[in-house]
């Protein structure tokens, strides 16, 4: 499979990218946000010692 | 080994923090190589050409926004019942990835349905009950951002998941009850699957990706969860976190 094939997706391009964009935006997000949640609750927890 | 001591908040904490990497580094290897064999080795479909690629995330979405949310009544109604903080908070944590998932399958799907079905967004009876479940993940969450009361939420909440269960067969069974523009089942319990191997194998290794995700991510939430509610406890306060 060339490269251009595999951005071009046999002209589907747009939808299946968007899909997978989604996806990294929706799961990224999750992850990125649930981490400064985390690194909140250890600034509490070490504030206190 | 006495499991139940698992029940109380201060003992799982930190086993969840030993279970994580457990869930996280097998999650990553998995959607790489999901993504690997559904996009350089699975083939084109002769019926959808590479539109149907979208399935590789959309259908484990789909999938893990309805069992996360049997998984999140589950605990809610446990922690209702018999009293138990731990499962409310898991509950709580469940709720939020489940919310995340159907979001993204309705997504995905308005980009799957615009090349093959020439819209965005029908009312068939898949997709609004899909929608109907995002608005029951959401009712869930505000109730629990929306009073002081921790242990009053979790039994508003517990109400309301376990009532809306109901929603998870009416998705499931849609494809079959109504007539609508979603195609059927790809994948049955009895009988083979209507796809070939490569297509399969990719979509069966993005769902346990997304199920080794969600447990890494849900425990991850549940000890910030249980940290900030639970944080003027004695096993905290003394540092035993």
């Amino acid at each position: 499979m060339k490269w251009s094939e595999f951005f071009t997706q046999g002209g589907y391009g747009f939808y299946v990218w968007g899909s997978y964009i989604a996806a990294l935006v929706v799961l990224g997000g999750e992850v990125v946000l649930l981490m400064r949640r985390r690194k909140a609750c250890k600034r509490v927890s070490r504030d206190r010692d | 080994m006495n499991l139940y001591k698992y029940a109380a908040p201060a003992a799982f904490y930190p086993l969840a923090g030993k279970l994580i990497p457990w869930f996280a580094i097998p999650a990553a290897i998995l959607f790489a190589v999901g993504l690997y064999i559904g996009f350089f080795i699975a083939p084109t479909d002769f019926q959808q050409g590479d539109a149907y690629r979208i399935m590789f995330i959309h259908v484990p979405a789909a999938w893990m926004g309805m069992f996360l949310y049997v998984l999140m009544a589950f605990y809610a109604g446990i922690g209702w019942a018999f009293n138990a903080r731990l499962s409310s908070m898991m509950a709580s944590s469940l709720a939020i990835t489940g919310a995340l998932f159907t979001l993204l399958s309705l997504v995905t799907g308005a980009f799957w349905g615009k090349p093959t079905w020439g819209t965005w967004w029908v009312w068939d009876a898949r997709m609004t009950s899909t929608l109907i479940l995002l608005f029951l993940y959401v009712g869930f969450i505000s109730l629990q951002a929306a009073t002081d009361d921790q242990r009053r939420a979790d039994r508003a909440g517990a109400v309301l998941a376990l009532v809306g269960v109901i929603n998870v067969p009416i998705i499931y069974f849609s494809v079959q009850w109504w007539n609508t523009l979603h195609q059927g089942a790809t994948i049955r319990i009895l009988g083979k699957p209507s796809i070939a191997p490569p297509m399969l194998a990719a979509m069966l290794i993005m769902l346990a990706a997304c199920w080794l995700y969600s447990i890494a991510i849900v425990l991850i939430r549940l000890r910030c969860i249980i940290f900030e509610r639970e944080q003027n406890a004695a096993w905290i306060t003394e540092g035993a976190a």
